[in-house]
């Protein structure tokens, strides 16, 4: 794929006018501060936004598996409970653990936290809507998601409480052996690709997505991505390290207000994260559904705006996720350790191999 | 702009430095290591090396200071200190440690400094990937296969260490 793939709704001219437009009222160093806290600021709200709605469908897509009705009281359909729950939060008192180390107690959310909002800046929403495009985008979303651990091991021996100790023990040997399947299925798909970039990545989607171009290998791929991401992001059917009828709460029992809110948060944005780069690598990003060289069907398909593709993608396996954590029990921690150590991760490096003959004989598309 | 940024992660690294060896609560030590490892990383990102910024966050940060953080959580309780250093003790490395700023500052300022003229080289995955598993002058392909074996004999001394002795499975 030589030459770019420009989608119908193109907001490259629209961010070069709010660039120029800065430009012409400030001194460019000013400008260039100016436009990173803007960023920011959008980053957070949008954070926000995300975190709201996610929590908002979790409730829902749990109530739809379970038989209910889900919360129903705030709003029409009870759209305004997330809201009216965080307005709670923010009001809720933040207790001081007397015997708890006061330094690392009070940082472990924040590293949680500051961990996915740095892999969400690297993430692809729309041709050209990046905060940061580089050279190796998906390995440095894989290398911050890997700081977030540290959060909850310092969450969990810092509250000095034993339920919290084993949650925290729990979740880092969970999380460091599914990381070697996150990064491994990737690879798979990035042997195909030949370059880390997500805009790259995104690009090389225009005639079809790896899904479907890259055989069985993409599949299999995408599926052990699915399930690592899930243990990664400690939720269900392996959050043990939150283990409610075990632990009370895992490693963060003894966290309220908004400190419990910033853990909730990262949890949430984790899981958002996760579904963005399968949607990204697996699922085309905001790439419409193109067809090979089918230009009517590829033309009808452009018309929906790139954005909404990326969301409903991310959307889509966001569902896949919430499915997973309604419909199936909890692991026990030699089951998790078993799946990954014994199953996952062989599967995993013979797909690679496959993959990588597969290319070495050109047989993708 | 980027003396800006250098000279913040400068400062960062320096002081969180000095309280990793200097505090008494070894969790605390891990956890200003990982903040200097971070910075790190950051300059590596001032420098457009995103390779190495990349590597220096799922390692470091990512890998070896969970590892620390980890055996950390398992040995020790909420609160233990390190004993007080005696003043003797703490005076003769402190010296030292002056004496090692001093001599390196003595190498690195004697060598002139210029402004490269060439264009920065761009090195990506590719260029990366290549020379690791190439020949030519370039190439690395002895020092990754020499890495490659450590892991491997790490791997299987760590598998020897944790199994249990005396047990015999039927």
């Amino acid at each position: 794929m030589n030459e770019k793939y420009i989608p119908r709704y193109d907001m490259t001219g629209v961010i070069q006018s709010i660039h120029e437009y800065f430009l012409s009222v400030m001194p460019a160093g000013l400008a260039y501060v100016t436009e990173l806290v803007l960023i920011g600021i959008l980053f957070l709200l949008f954070y926000a936004v995300v975190g709201l709605i996610l929590v908002l469908a979790e409730r829902k897509v749990a109530a739809f598996f379970q038989l209910r009705l889900g919360p129903y009281r705030v709003g029409p359909w009870g759209v305004f409970q997330t809201i009216a729950d965080f307005i709670k939060l923010l009001l809720k008192e933040i207790l001081e653990i007397k015997a708890a180390d006061k330094f690392l107690f009070n940082l472990a959310p924040f590293i949680v936290i500051i961990a996915s909002f740095m892999a969400i800046a690297a993430i692809p929403f729309g041709y050209s809507l990046h905060a940061i495009d580089f050279d190796m985008g998906l390995f440095y979303v894989l290398a911050v998601t890997s700081v977030g651990v540290l959060g909850v091991l310092l969450a969990g021996w810092s509250s000095n409480n034993k339920y919290s100790l084993i949650g925290a023990m729990r979740s880092g040997a969970q999380i460091v052996s599914y990381e070697l399947s996150i990064g491994l299925s990737l690879m798979t798909i990035v042997v195909m690709i030949g370059s880390l970039q997500l805009s790259t990545i995104v690009q090389s989607q225009a005639d079809g997505w790896w899904i479907f171009k890259g055989h069985i290998p993409a599949v299999i791929a995408f599926v052990i991505f699915l399930i690592a991401s899930t243990a990664e992001t400690n939720r269900g059917p392996f959050d043990l390290a939150e283990a409610e009828s075990e632990l009370t709460a895992g490693f963060h029992t003894e966290y309220s207000g908004i400190k419990f809110a910033f853990f909730f948060l990262a949890e949430y944005m984790n899981m958002f994260i996760a579904a963005s780069i399968a949607a990204t690598v697996f699922l085309g990003g905001w790439m419409p559904l193109h067809i090979g060289n089918l230009e009517w069907f590829n033309n009808i398909m452009d018309y929906i705006p790139a954005f909404v593709w990326y969301i409903g993608k991310t959307a889509f396996v966001i569902w896949i996720l919430m499915w997973f954590k309604w419909t199936f029990p909890r692991l026990r921690i030699d089951q998790l350790l078993t799946l990954e150590w014994k199953y996952l991760l062989p599967i995993n490096l013979i797909n690679l191999v496959l993959a990588a003959f597969i290319v070495l004989m050109g047989w993708h598309f | 702009m980027n003396v800006v940024i250098f000279y913040t992660f400068a400062a960062i690294i320096l002081l969180f430095s000095l309280l990793a060896v200097t505090s008494r609560k070894i969790l605390h030590a891990a956890v200003f290591l990982l903040f200097v490892l971070i910075s790190t990383s950051g300059l590596y990102f001032l420098l457009e090396y995103y390779f190495l910024a990349a590597v220096q966050l799922t390692l470091y940060a990512g890998g070896i200071v969970v590892l620390i953080v980890f055996s950390i959580l398992l040995t020790s309780g909420i609160d233990d200190r390190f004993p007080l250093v005696k003043p003797l003790k703490a005076a003769a490395s402190g010296g030292l440690a002056i004496l090692g700023i001093v001599l390196a500052l003595a190498a690195v300022l004697r060598f002139p400094f210029a402004a490269a003229s060439s264009n920065a080289l761009v090195v990506d995955m590719k260029t990366i990937g290549r020379s690791l598993l190439s020949y030519d002058v370039n190439g690395y392909v002895l020092p990754f296969e020499a890495i490659s074996i450590l892991l491997l004999a790490a791997m299987i001394a760590a598998i020897v260490v944790a199994k249990k002795k005396g047990e015999k499975q039927s």
